[in-house]
């Protein structure tokens, strides 16, 4: 057990798998504007997506995942990509690269999607907010140097700025409306997938309410030379704790939301990720997307394989990558994301079935190290969404 | 008794030819929350480096590594349903195995305490 293989291991985890080829990985990896809070606190710095982040605080990332779940936890997000779009009708002009209705989406108000390709597959997933005057978006972290030229090229007449000077930070958890809400009361009056600005500290930030653990929360775009500051204001509440990469991982896990490279990619459509929820009636009907052929279809036919819910019955967990067989040992899939739940208190895990077997309460055998280890299809998420509607 | 360890981070209490075996405080840290460990079972035999089981934390598996040649003569049963004594006392409560040794000259190629500290720096 070298001590550097286990962290290696993780980083391949999470990067090892379309996220991290399309990096340039021969820099030297970057820092986000936290990052010497990161080292005051303790962090285990990672390389990810050729950022160097913490993975864990000496907490650990079972406590973080809990502080989350409990009371509210602050992660660094800056590694992703934050855009801004400027121009007449980018909402209807984003239509043509992504299925959502972004041509009616309100001012103020956020909504998730994804770009995809002309055979259905997903480009990436992001956050479009209409900010009023322009439109913010916010990209995995991994696949900025796809998305920008992919907007510059396809939304004629818009101004596609990437914004390297700022920090986007989430804090996340029941208690998270207390902690942002008490240096900025703006904050409480949003609901879930609204967005406003509003001074913290005297500092004017772009605030969201929203995030990928399950939780209430907010994503706080600040500029770069108050981040730490303002993080550090966060982290003075008392119900309110760092958390890492690692428990990131975790909680969106539990809550059932894909990861880039991992749940979904080039090759897998939203309708086989279990994501046509994110695509609006409207848009369903008419098309006018790419890949809508392929999308379209699989609404109406349903799709060939399906991204499930899976919670082995036994102890041992069941990594990206695992064989998934069908009761009479047949090959019917393979786990895109799994680990240990700490909510849930035992592994879970998602992955691909074909459409035969994705009906929840069935059984099927993953094989671990070799070994068949029974499992159930379950419904997502493995933990009630908590979200401030 | 003399205690020996390994450079995959793994200590051995010997006495006699048999010895206890688990992971150092070191490697638990490493490794953080383990939420399991797949043990193998009395009456298996193994060979120098081959695995001997695997530890999973929240964050990777890592494999269990055998020091010596040797046969598992009990298995720490408590580790099924509290992986996390790991955590709190790897060096103790959360020993992995007992084990025959087979080829007590295998012992000199690994460290003594002095010696591992040096390793991990």
């Amino acid at each position: 057990m070298p001590n550097g293989r286990v962290t290696i291991a993780f980083c391949t985890a999470l990067t090892d798998n379309g996220i991290g080829k399309v990096t340039d990985m021969t820099d030297a990896p970057k820092r986000t504007p936290l990052y010497d809070l990161h080292v005051e606190l303790g962090g285990k710095m990672v390389d990810f997506a050729g950022w160097e982040m913490p993975v864990q605080y000496p907490l650990g990332i079972m406590g973080e995942h809990k502080q989350c779940r409990e009371k509210a936890a602050v992660f660094d997000v800056s590694h992703m990509g934050q855009v801004i779009l400027r121009g007449e009708g980018v909402g209807e002009k984003l239509e043509s690269l992504c299925p959502q209705a972004y041509a009616t989406l309100k001012e103020g108000k956020a909504r998730y999607g994804f770009f995809t390709n002309a055979e259905g597959g997903i480009m990436d997933d992001l956050i479009v907010s209409n900010a009023g005057d322009h439109y913010f978006v916010v990209v995995n972290a991994a696949l900025r140097h796809q998305d920008i030229p992919h907007m510059q090229a396809n939304l004629d007449g818009v101004e596609v700025t990437e914004i390297f000077d700022r920090a986007l930070v989430a804090v996340q958890g029941p208690k998270a409306e207390d902690v942002v809400g008490d240096l900025c009361p703006a904050a409480r009056d949003l609901k879930f997938m609204e967005t406003t600005v509003a001074d913290i500290l005297g500092t004017e930030c772009r605030i969201s309410r929203l995030g990928y653990t399950g939780e209430d929360g907010y994503e706080i775009s600040i500029p770069e030379d108050k981040a730490i500051e303002i993080t550090r204001a966060f982290l003075a509440h008392d119900d309110c704790e760092a958390a890492g990469l690692g428990a990131r991982d975790s909680l969106r896990l539990e809550a059932g939301l894909c990861l880039y490279g991992n749940d979904i990619d080039q090759s897998t459509s939203p309708i086989e990720a279990s994501l046509g929820w994110a695509i609006q009636k409207r848009r369903k009907e008419e098309g006018g997307f790419p890949g809508a052929d392929r999308i379209q279809r699989e609404l109406a036919d349903g799709p060939a394989r399906k991204l499930v819910g899976i919670k082995p019955e036994g102890r041992a967990p069941a990594r990206q990558g695992v064989e998934i067989q069908s009761a009479e040992g047949n090959t019917i899939g393979q786990i895109t994301s799994g680990g240990f739940g700490p909510t849930v208190g035992g592994p879970v895990a998602m992955g691909y079935v074909s459409a035969g077997h994705a009906a929840p309460g069935g059984m099927v055998n993953l094989i671990i190290r070799g070994k068949p280890q029974p499992a159930l299809i379950v419904a997502l998420p493995f933990v009630t969404q908590n979200y401030k509607r | 008794m003399a205690t020996y360890y390994s450079e995959e981070h793994e200590w051995i209490d010997v006495n006699g030819d048999t010895a206890t075996l688990g992971i150092t405080k070191h490697a638990a840290e490493q490794l953080g929350d383990v939420v399991f460990v797949e043990q193998q079972e009395v009456g298996d035999e193994f060979a120098k480096d081959g695995e001997i089981g695997v530890i999973e934390s929240v964050k990777a598996a890592s494999e269990l590594y055998a020091p010596v040649d040797g046969e598992i003569v009990e298995v720490n049963e408590t580790l099924a349903d509290n992986p996390g004594a790991l955590n709190e006392d790897p060096e103790g409560e959360a020993w992995i195995y007992k084990i025959k040794i087979t080829d007590a000259s295998q012992l000199e190629d690994l460290m003594d305490e002095a010696g591992y500290k040096d390793f991990i720096g």
